[in-house]
């Protein structure tokens, strides 16, 4: 490679929105369900249904373009993009093209080189298509309109990235937000949160863009990181060779890691928008978005300064317990049950992540209860469990949210308080093991280790170490 | 006439619009279209600067339904005009990822 | 006594006070339709069980006096674009030809909550798009005065079915004129109402932002009292709009003095067929002599109207008519290769003619480089069209003019030259564009024979002006039948 090239990167980024029914109708957006259930005559395009705009729509969708410093649009509209394809039940979404929802914002995030702004062009209300089942035994497709009109909003951002790390701070802090606001869960797994990647190389310096293209199906920071950096050498090579990029859009294949074109014949991408008869204008008063803004909850950088100045958490525990909205819940819930912060904290940064990664679960989909968490803590404070008994108790906690005085009880976990009992055991130990007593007593002091150890495994964990340590040294 | 319609052009058309004109049809869907345009072309006598494009003939705003749930199950009546279904779902020709 | 000449409200109460059972009124609807169909051919589904089935169940809530609606147990004939639950409703299409709604359509419900008997669902140019009723894919629909000419359109089975007596009343919708001229040319009466009066839920869209259902009947008191009934607030329908009131039958007195009536100059121009202009200008003389002020004055863009409607109306529906698309209901090809071949050949072999034509215009309007030019220039023009309106309407309680500029053409006349029925349209079409209320009511009867019709137009939510005049206007001139010779 003899020229530089700098990479330029927009994101177009389709989040589905946590309304309880769909966008232009009263079905549910339910996840799952046999095919077709969740639909009705507006939803699958029956011919005479018309649409009814859902509020709670209009709200999140104000609500993530003042997180992100958005213009409202107080005048706005629907326009109907047409295009034919069989999840489409209309053949033409309900969508945004003239006068979006939001415009003009921007967020700002972290890159090893200093802070940057994104800009964010645009965020526009639209309806999702339904799902398109590719079926095994015969040539054919299956239509099942259970996603359709599912409401989503899609936040287009100004090409102002450059790198695959700049890209993913900018998903990572949008999805945070978004999730903060309760506006979405926001799974790129399950499709809930959905990033296409616009992107052109240029000669670094120059000021023209390139041709770019679109990259779809993009479901993990690994497969974006991977698609952005595939692309961008496919299209240097290209321009090496003295060969032209094609505008189009391209599907992301993260298993072979290699990308390829969408494009046939048949379709133009004319969609011949036009107002959206069926549907009357949106006009936001300033009253109705101060009323949003001020509901609108804590967002991660108040709640993480709130944790350093509230609860004494340090900066780097603060971060990782804000990281997702789902354990900072936990975390709140929990502290205001035992009111113990750090030892939350430490619960959450330690063994909840640990199993996380050994059980490949995401924060949202953790299921246990702060009430439960919150018992352990204090059965470990009043001393009632000793740390490797809570550590396991916490496991199944983890799985099945049980309640850890119950399970402590009825398998009989706690510490045995009963000194008596606890020097007859260390007296055996101390006859049994006369090799180690003997070293101990001969200066090898780390030897009373091995006596610990041997005491703890008769009293099957049920002991205090320190008590024991203590009467050891006692009796020897 | 001002508009002359090309046969690329009435192609074009005829894909977006999913139709399949024959050449009959074709030659005489041109001739209107063109014809037709010419006399639409008339609107352009008319100054329309600074004029408000009207799509809504009342100022009605904010029509809204509450987010709550009251459609059940209708799956069978939706599925009852389907022209060709396998189970619960509307069948159609495969198409391409 | 032959039941079948009653008007709805003359049926309605013969009902009442037990002088006429429902199913009798319902076979001598049904016995009527057996005598003429196969000459008219105002139906594309007749529900004969159906309605005999209902005719009992009303007439039993009736006598258990727990129905008192005026229209009571009296059969109405649908336009098949509005939607039947489980009656087959076709848009005259062969797209649709087996599609049977599963919802009623509002202004159904509506009906149906007034102890009204559907009795079929009534013939229509293809998807509404027409003049003449011819270009229904089930055959043409007769004019009942002469089987020589059309019935006009696209509500031309409505309008039929209504004069030849099939049914007492119909059920229409209007998207540029479709109730209007049919009525015209059949020689009944016919309502346009203000836009959003009527739901549209249900209504198979043509031209959304101009749709409206509306009544066809024998006389101004039907249509009133229909319309009273039909008309609805309703929460499906975004662009429906809640008016103050719903009451249009205390505007049924017949008085007009010092209503101030005003007649477009320019609706006398060219074009018209001088018999109609003179019909029309008598009517307006009969209610000046009444008490009515009425003058001339000009109204702005009348020659324009017509192109804006075409662009408008067009567009909005190559984007309505792409949901036909052989994938959810309705006709799918026999043979095809791939989806994008079952798209074209389902869409080519289901539509008609006049029906891709518009699809091919309105796609191309609102294509990609040509938007500006032609779809924006046009609701541009659609503001200025209101705007004058405005105007008018601040000097005059009603517009009065003819509803077309001849009465019925001959079969298979306007086919041959498309742009000429467009232009037919010229005194209907900007009443659509302004959402204005506009009715036709019969006031003369040409050389040939053909029925002439009167329109009055009133300003947005005024229709009890318009009904008052009509009303008035019809008191001083007796209906007629057509004779019918087959
Ligand atoms: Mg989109
Ligand atoms: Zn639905």
């Amino acid at each position: 490679m003899s020229k530089q090239y700098e990479t330029v990167i927009g994101l177009e980024i389709h989040v589905e929105l946590a309304t309880k029914t769909k966008i232009f109708c009263s079905c549910s957006t339910e996840f799952g369900g046999k095919p077709n259930t969740h639909t009705c005559p507006v939803c699958t395009g029956m011919p005479g249904s018309l649409p009814v705009l859902n509020k709670q729509v209009v709200e999140y969708a104000i609500a993530v373009g003042l997180a992100t410093n958005c213009e409202i649009t107080q005048y706005c509209k629907f326009d109907r993009k047409n295009y034919f394809y069989p999840d489409n039940p209309q053949n033409y979404q309900i969508s945004q093209l003239y006068l979006p929802i939001c415009r003009n914002g921007g967020i700002e995030i972290d890159t090893p080189s200093g802070k940057k702004t994104i800009g964010i062009r645009e965020i526009h209300m639209e309806e999702d298509a339904g799902k398109l089942i590719h079926d095994e035994w015969e040539e054919c497709s299956l239509v099942d309109f259970n996603r359709s009109g599912v409401p989503l909003i899609e936040i287009v951002s100004k090409p102002d990235m450059r790198s695959a790390e700049e890209v993913i701070a900018y998903v990572d802090k949008l999805r945070l937000i978004i999730q903060y606001l309760g506006a979405s869960d926001c799974k790129l797994q399950e499709g809930s949160m959905r990033v296409d990647v616009n992107l052109s190389v240029r000669e670094l310096g120059s000021k023209e863009f390139g041709t770019r293209t679109e990259m779809k199906n993009l479901n993990s920071y690994k497969a974006i990181a991977r698609a952005i950096e595939a692309e961008k050498n496919r299209q240097i090579e290209l321009l090496e060779e003295g060969k032209e990029v094609i505008q189009e859009t391209r599907r992301w294949d993260d298993n072979k890691e290699t990308s390829y074109s969408m494009r046939s014949k048949e379709d133009a991408h004319d969609y011949r928008y036009f107002p959206e008869p069926d549907l009357v204008p949106i006009v936001i008063s300033d009253e109705w978005i101060e009323n949003i803004r001020k509901r609108q909850p804590e967002l991660r950088e108040e709640k993480l300064k709130r944790y350093k100045e509230q609860f004494n958490i340090p900066d780097y525990d603060a971060k990782i317990l804000t990281s997702s909205k789902k354990i900072a819940d936990i975390f709140e819930a929990t502290t205001a049950i035992c009111n113990k912060p750090k030892k939350v904290s430490n619960w959450l940064m330690g063994e909840t992540m640990r199993l996380m990664k050994e059980e490949g679960i995401e924060a949202e989909e953790l299921s246990f209860s702060p009430e439960n968490l919150a018992k352990l803590i204090e059965l470990v404070e009043e001393g009632a469990i000793n740390n490797s008994v809570a550590k396991e108790v916490f496991e199944i906690i983890f799985k099945e949210d049980i309640d850890p005085k119950k399970y402590v009880e009825e398998k009989g976990l706690k510490i045995v308080k009963d000194e008596g009992l606890l020097i007859k055991t260390i007296k055996e130990v101390i006859e049994e093991n006369p090799k180690s007593v003997e070293d101990y007593r001969g200066g090898k002091k780390k030897a009373i280790g091995f006596l610990v150890g041997q005491t703890m495994k008769k009293m099957k964990g049920k002991a205090d170490p320190s008590m024991i340590n203590k009467i050891l040294k006692e009796l020897l | 006439m001002s508009q002359v319609i090309s046969d690329e052009l009435m192609e074009y058309i005829a894909n977006l619009a999913k139709l399949e004109l024959s050449e009959k049809e074709k030659e005489q869907a041109k001739k209107d279209m063109e014809r037709m345009l010419s006399y639409i072309d008339k609107l352009n006598e008319l100054d329309t600067e600074g004029i408000e494009p009207l799509s809504h003939i009342f100022s009605v705003n904010n029509v809204f339904r509450e987010d709550v749930v009251t459609n059940g199950d209708d799956s069978e009546n939706i599925l009852s005009n389907a022209p060709e279904r396998k189970d619960e779902a509307f069948k159609v020709p495969k198409t391409v990822e | 006594m032959d039941i079948t000449r009653l008007t709805a409200i003359e049926l309605g109460k013969k009902i009442k006070s037990k002088e006429v059972g429902v199913v009798e009124a319902i076979k001598a609807s049904l016995e009527k339709i057996e005598k003429y169909e196969q000459e008219f051919n105002c139906y594309v589904t007749i529900d004969k069980e159906g309605a005999l089935k209902r005719g009992e169940e009303i007439q039993k809530l009736i006598d258990e006096g727990t129905l008192d609606s005026p229209l009571a147990g009296v059969p109405v004939a649908i336009k098949d674009n509005i939607c039947t639950k489980g009656l087959r409703t076709t848009c005259s299409s062969k797209i649709l030809s087996n599609f049977k709604p599963t919802y009623n359509a509002e202004a159904v419900i509506n009906l149906e909550k007034a102890g009204a008997v559907i009795i079929g669902k009534t013939n229509m140019d293809e998807f509404a798009m027409g003049s003449t009723t011819e270009t229904s894919a089930f055959g043409e629909t007769k004019n009942p005065w002469n089987k020589e000419h059309v019935p006009g359109g696209s509500s031309g089975g409505s309008c039929a079915a209504v004069a030849l007596e099939e049914c007492f009343y119909a059920l229409g919708s209007d998207t540029g004129g479709s109730i209007r001229q049919p009525s015209s040319f059949c020689g009944v009466v016919g309502i346009k109402p203000t836009y959003g009066t009527v739901s549209r839920y249900g209504l198979i869209a043509y031209g959304s932002s101009l749709d409206q259902i509306g009544p066809i009947a024998r006389s101004v008191e039907d249509c009133a009292n229909i319309l009273e009934i039909i008309s609805s607030f309703d929460v499906k329908d975004s662009t429906s709009i809640k008016r103050e009131e719903y009451d249009f039958t205390s505007a049924l007195v017949d008085d007009v003095k010092g209503m101030k009536i005003g007649i477009p100059t320019d609706y006398f121009k060219e074009g018209i067929d001088e018999e109609v202009k003179k019909a029309i200008l008598k009517a307006a003389k009969t209610l000046e002599e009444k008490g009515a002020i009425v003058e001339e004055f000009e109204l702005g863009l009348v020659d324009y109207a017509i192109y804006a409607y075409y662009v408008i109306a067009s567009a909005e529906a190559s984007s309505n008519l792409a949901r036909f698309d052989g994938v959810k209901y309705g006709y799918r090809t026999k043979d095809y290769e791939n989806l994008n071949d079952m798209y074209k050949r389902t869409r080519s072999e289901g539509f008609g003619t006049e029906v891709k034509r518009r699809i091919m215009l309105g796609s191309f309007v609102l294509s990609s480089g040509y938007y500006d030019a032609y779809y924006l220039k046009a609701l541009k023009v659609k503001a200025l069209i209101k705007e004058e309106f405005n105007k008018a309407f601040k000097k005059y309680d009603v517009i009065l003019g003819p509803v077309a500029p001849t009465t019925a053409p001959k079969l298979g006349e306007s086919l041959s030259d498309p742009i000429k029925m467009y232009l037919g349209d010229i005194y209907t079409v900007s009443i659509n564009l302004a959402g204005l209320p506009a009715i036709s009511v019969p006031c003369g009867i040409d050389s040939k024979g053909l029925p002439i019709g009167l329109q009055l137009i009133g300003d947005c939510f005024k229709e009890k002006n318009i009904i008052r005049a009509a009303y008035a206007y019809e008191k001083t001139r007796p209906y007629i039948r057509p004779t019918i010779n087959i």
